[in-house]
């Protein structure tokens, strides 16, 4: 059963993807979607039976790699962590198929988009049901590869090319770090096997070995390095340059991978790890500062966009953020908690607003739509729900699970928790703000597109809203439904050990906390709501003169804290000049110049001159003769005569 | 084992291909007909009896196997063959690629078509050769014999540039090669031998170690190639025909990471652990310095050549960390590169046959008109790029996991190889593949034909194959390989105690003496 959850989207893929042409365009889409339907079926049911009933099981395949003392297999490792996230992947993965099949329907490359869907689930799938690092690199890579193809899915668009380079080497950035924690894994405890691994870290605690040159610790290496990794596929601060241009592709991409899965695997990593993470206090401070400083910077930036699918984006980013916090003060089942009802979520937010991207005829520019409620009114309450959850409206998902993660930052222990908690909480207000702006844009207000799109709006079709009303039903319920199981009393029964736990137990604490605390985020979300509903419904002329008045600030949010200016100037161009300079100075001039080049100008240049010595004038001959025996004799009247 | 002359039948086979060539007679056409038929069959066959080796192959033994020997100049020079779990392979990549490269200049080769067979079966057999012998003089003539075809295939059926760059790469390679003679025949008169077995177990005083490595290097570091001695391949690749690329890049340049595994590593263990140090410096150097230097380039074919300089980088680095993830990750990689880097000159052949030109800006927009085409060049660009489930993954990582247990700093710097690699690659494959097609010459421009598709499809099985279940080949070169890394620590060992010893000796002299 397991493997044919991991394997029938490949098989769907392939059959997409080499036969696509042959099968024809609607064959192709029923392969993909009922494989995915049965792998998400497969998936509930391994859930159950993993979850709730505790059946883990390792599912041996065939050797990778075998070098030496280096020995890699490939296997499914199920247990509850990785039935979490299949859960996740299947289910979000198959909606987003079904939905594809409504949304994509104009394009002529059909077959090809559902073929790569269906590889970025198995190369998913590989990632979640990893036993090793090296597998799980193997999934790590297939998704990026997958990224890659997906936002240059129109390759025609110059702009989605650019995009899809940019998400894969900055996510290489990332690999960067990932690479060297495996080698340095292998290096200290002799394995790359997860259970080996993790049995050895007690011992290996406190360790110090040499990295380059300098003596560090050992197990707050290893985190760093691995965490680099996590912070390139999960768009944290500094490596989140990736994420908001990969909005490049095609809406459904954006909800299943830069939403929902791909851009979780590293939240999942650091989970994953959490035995080797929870030996490291540096390090998990080191995360919780990094998940806080991306929250509020995903967070401001996303109050200015106008681009409805970066405004989520950037939503998404700071979500990510708010899971690493979670990580950070050591509150795994949390992280995990918020990463499975956001999947909920935030796919009904990318689908709902591909709907809506659909009905304006492609229209992604938020200033050129409004007062369109009344006209999609089934997409509206989709779009609501998905709001309502993300900023965390009573009883609804986001409000267990983000709150359950200002809670436990609250009460963290490691030296950054207090920054963590002002973040979130921070975060939580502007959450609620670019969420109801987006909304009271989008679908209030006075019509500001043009009067012959208005005129075109339209309702989706029924194979695309049945998936976001399913999502909407996760949405709301996800939340309630889990909360027992994942942070609850039900949590210990539940993860099993999947997720490592040291001596404090931080979601036990959050039960304590006064209840004036506890309803702090809910009230951050209501004071969003009302400033966002003055600003845009209340106050239309209020945004645009807060900007004037305040330019530079607005500049600096609206141009991203201008990190692509400066990534551009500190490495891209640095890269193409140093380039330029080692091809033509450093091959041209100097190696070939002093080396081949120069040597044969010099032979050449040696053999004009004896040409020139031979002139065939007896009496220069004759001269160098005498000259010669003047020297010889010379010689030997001052040196030879011993 | 009885079977003694297969190796002698695998590497004369395509010299009996090449006669049989020589005496077709006829027409023009005929002639240019036949010897393209002849040189496929022969190649294709001699492919299968070269599997013969592989299923035969004893994996637990680290000796010799079907070995052949017999006298041949004046007793002291013998005509040895054999094989073991270190070149083993490397006859079989020779033999598998050939098939591709006959077919690489099927159309695209007009004139001289027979001579053109004719090199490149010679090439075959001298390649082979070179994995084979046993013997140091004979593998002396096979290691030198090879450049000739290739600079007459260079030369004459080459680009514009062609003189230069034939000229370049044969001084380029002949100098080393002078040095590595010399040392050659240093060996002899220390060692008495010629046999390379009976050389394996020599011990080479330490002080003569240093300068028989240097002169070996000085022929192997050349054909890697190595940074700096690298500026032949760009031009030699540039100017070669498509065939000539492929053989060059991927069977001629791992002849450079053979000798080391035979000869300096070996033999000299105490120089290769002195100098170990400066090579692994220089592999990054290459891995970086040529990165960068691939990313700016305007042509495709000089963009994979310098691509390949950095994939030796990880060679020649996992070979000298001397660990057995580092030695068995750069043969690996040296196998995946040749078929990997093979197709991808292949795939550059491609489009060159069709438009004539190999700047990059000519093009753009092909997976309109090729979507085949664009497929198999993204396997062989993410076979390029390191993408783990692809062959290409496997040397470069393994060879990092080698490094990093020598020395951190060096795999850190090669592993921003990694980062590099993928933006000269994917920047490579934007501008010919994506965009909009609107240059005029690509409108009408076909994907790939049958004879296309039938020499890249091996090439792609190969790289998804052994990315996937890389086994068959770690089962060959395991035992080999763990011999070879116990003995070189076991003699760098030696000479350590040695050395702390020797002050210690020379008081025992002095005092007995008194």
């Amino acid at each position: 059963m397991y493997s044919a959850i991991v394997f029938l989207p490949l098989l769907g893929a392939l059959v997409a993807g080499l036969f696509g042409r042959v099968i024809g365009v609607r064959a192709a889409q029923l392969i993909t979607s009922s494989f995915l339907v049965i792998s998400a079926l497969l998936s509930w049911v391994a859930f159950i039976q993993v979850g709730l009933h505790s059946h883990a099981t390792l599912v041996p395949l065939f050797t990778w790699i075998d070098s030496g003392t280096f020995e890699v297999d490939w296997s499914l490792r199920i247990d509850t962590l990785t039935a979490v996230m299949l859960v996740v992947v299947t289910s979000v993965s198959s909606l987003v198929h079904i939905y594809s099949i409504g949304y994509m329907s104009h394009d002529p490359h059909q077959q090809r988009f559902f073929a790569y869907l269906s590889l970025f689930t198995f190369a998913m799938l590989t990632l979640v049901t990893a036993n090793n690092f090296v597998q799980l690199f193997f999934g790590w890579e297939g998704v990026g590869l997958a990224s890659y193809l997906l936002i240059g899915f129109w390759y025609e668009k110059p702009s989605a090319c650019a995009a899809a380079i940019k998400a894969f080497v900055v996510n290489r950035v990332g690999d960067f770090g990932l690479i060297l924690g495996i080698a340095t894994i292998f290096l200290m405890f002799g394995s790359v096997d997860f259970d080996t691994v993790f049995k050895a870290v007690p011992a290996m605690a406190g360790k110090n070995f040499i990295f380059l040159g300098h003596e560090v610790s050992v197990i707050t290496t290893i985190c760093l390095l691995l965490f680099m990794g996590a912070m390139g596929k999960s768009a944290q601060f500094l490596l989140h340059t990736w994420l908001p241009d990969a909005m490049e592709g095609p809406t459904p991409v954006s909800a299943l991978i830069h939403a929902a899965t791909m851009v979780t695997a590293g939240v999942f990593l650091v989970a994953r790890m959490s035995p080797i993470f929870d030996h490291s206090q540096a390090a998990l401070t080191f995360v919780t500062i990094i998940g806080a400083t991306t929250a509020i910077f995903a967070a401001t930036v996303g109050l200015v966009q106008n681009d409805i699918k970066r405004v989520i984006a950037y939503s998404t980013c700071s979500q990510l953020g708010y899971m690493f916090v979670a990580l950070g003060v050591g509150a795994y089942e949390a992280a995990m908690f918020h990463l499975f009802t956001h999947a909920f979520f935030k796919a009904l937010l990318f689908l709902g607003s591909g709907s809506v991207i659909h009905a304006m005829d492609g229209e992604q520019d938020m200033r050129k739509m409004g007062g369109i409620a009344r006209l999609i009114p089934f997409t509206w309450v989709m779009m609501t729900i998905g709001t309502l959850a993300l900023t965390g409206f009573p009883f609804t998902a986001g409000y267990f699970s983000k709150d359950a993660i200002i809670a436990s930052a609250l009460v963290g222990t490691n030296p950054a928790h207090m920054y963590g908690y002002a973040m979130t909480l921070i975060a939580a207000l502007l959450t609620s703000f670019y969420s109801w702006r987006l909304m009271f844009l989008t679908f209030h207000g006075k019509p500001r597109a043009s009067h012959e799109v208005m005129h075109h709006v339209h309702e989706s079709p029924l194979v695309m809203l049945v998936p976001l009303a399913i999502l909407a039903v996760g949405a709301l319920a996800a939340g309630i439904v889990f909360e027992h199981w994942f942070i609850g009393e039900g949590r210990q029964a539940f993860w099993m050990g999947a997720i490592f736990h040291g001596g404090d137990d931080i979601l036990h604490k959050i039960h304590h906390l006064p209840a004036a605390i506890e309803y702090l985020p809910t009230l951050m979300m209501a004071i969003g709501f009302v400033v966002s509903w003055i600003f845009y419904i209340r106050r239309p002329d209020l945004p645009k003169a807060l900007a004037a008045s305040q330019e530079p600030i607005y500049l600096f949010l609206l141009n991203k804290w201008y990190f692509d200016e400066l990534y551009n100037f500190l490495f891209v161009r640095p890269a193409f000049w140093i380039g330029r300079l080692l091809w033509k100075g450093g091959d041209g001039r100097i190696i070939d110049g002093f080396g081949p080049d120069g040597v044969s100008a010099r032979v050449l240049d040696l053999s004009r001159g004896i040409v020139k010595l031979q002139s065939g004038y007896l009496y220069h001959y004759a001269f160098a003769m005498l000259l010669g025996v003047a020297g010889l004799v010379t010689y030997f009247m001052f040196l030879g005569v011993h | 084992m009885n079977d003694g002359s297969i190796l002698s039948l695998v590497t004369f086979l395509p010299m009996a291909g090449a006669l049989l060539i020589l005496f077709i007679r006829g027409s023009e056409d005929v002639v240019a007909r036949n010897a393209k038929r002849v040189a496929l069959w022969t190649t294709l066959f001699n492919f299968l009896l070269s599997l013969y080796l592989w299923v035969n192959f004893d994996p637990t033994s680290a000796g010799f196997q079907f070995e052949q020997k017999s006298e041949w100049l004046g007793g002291s020079i013998s005509y040895h063959m054999g094989v073991d779990g270190i070149s083993m392979l490397f006859v079989i990549l020779t033999t598998f690629l050939m098939p591709a490269c006959i077919l690489a200049g099927w159309d695209s080769i007009k004139v001289r078509v027979k001579e053109y067979m004719i090199a490149f079966l010679i090439l075959e057999a001298l390649m082979i050769g070179v994995f084979c012998s046993l013997d140091l003089v004979l593998f002396y003539l096979f290691f030198e014999a090879g450049l000739i075809p290739m600079f007459l295939i260079i030369g004459v059926w080459g680009g514009p540039r062609r003189i230069y760059a034939s000229f370049k790469f044969f001084l380029y390679t002949f100098l080393g090669s002078v040095l590595m003679l010399l040392a050659i025949m240093a060996m002899y008169w220390q060692a008495g031998t010629m046999d390379i077995p009976t050389l394996l177990t020599h011990q080479f005083p330490p002080a003569m170690q240093t300068w028989l490595w240097l002169a070996f290097f000085a022929s192997f570091a050349v054909k890697m190639p190595m940074w700096p001695v690298h500026t032949w391949l760009p031009d030699a690749h540039v100017e070669a025909p498509t065939a000539g690329s492929v053989v060059l890049a991927g069977i001629m340049l791992k002849m450079g990471g053979y000798g080391f595994l035979r000869f300096s590593l070996p033999m000299f263990p105490v120089a290769s652990d002195f100098f170990g140090p400066m090579v692994m410096v220089l592999s990054v150097i290459a891995i970086v310095y040529t990165s960068l230097v691939a990313l700016v380039q305007t042509d495709m074919k000089k963009l994979i050549a310098y691509s390949s300089v950095a994939h030796m980088g990880f060679v020649t680095m996992g070979l000298f960390a001397m660990t057995q993830q580092g030695v068995q990750g750069g043969i690996f990689q040296m196998l995946s590169h040749g078929w990997v880097s093979g197709a991808l000159f292949f795939c550059i052949g491609v489009i060159y046959d069709r438009i004539h030109t190999r700047e990059i800006s000519a093009y753009g927009g092909l997976v309109k008109r090729m979507p085949v085409y664009a497929v198999v060049f993204m396997i062989f660009t993410m076979a390029n790029v390191g993408l783990p489930g692809t062959s290409g993954f496997i040397g470069e990582f393994l060879t990092i996991i080698g490094v990093y247990q020598v020395n951190t700093g060096i795999a850190l710097v090669a592993a921003t190889g990694v980062i590099l690699s993928a933006g000269y690659a994917l920047y490579l494959y934007r501008r010919i593949i994506f965009g909009v097609l609107d240059k005029d010459k690509l409108k009408n421009i076909l994907d790939l034909d049958r004879r296309e598709i039938f020499a890249l499809a091996p090439l792609i099985a190969a790289t998804l194959f052994f990315g996937i279940y890389p086994t068959p080949i770690f089962d060959v070169t395991a035992v080999s390989v763990e011999h070879l890394v116990s003995n070189y620590h076991a003699a760098v060992e030696a000479h350590r105690l040695a050395e702390i010893t020797k002050p210690l000796g020379d008081l025992v002299q002095l005092v007995s003496a008194r």
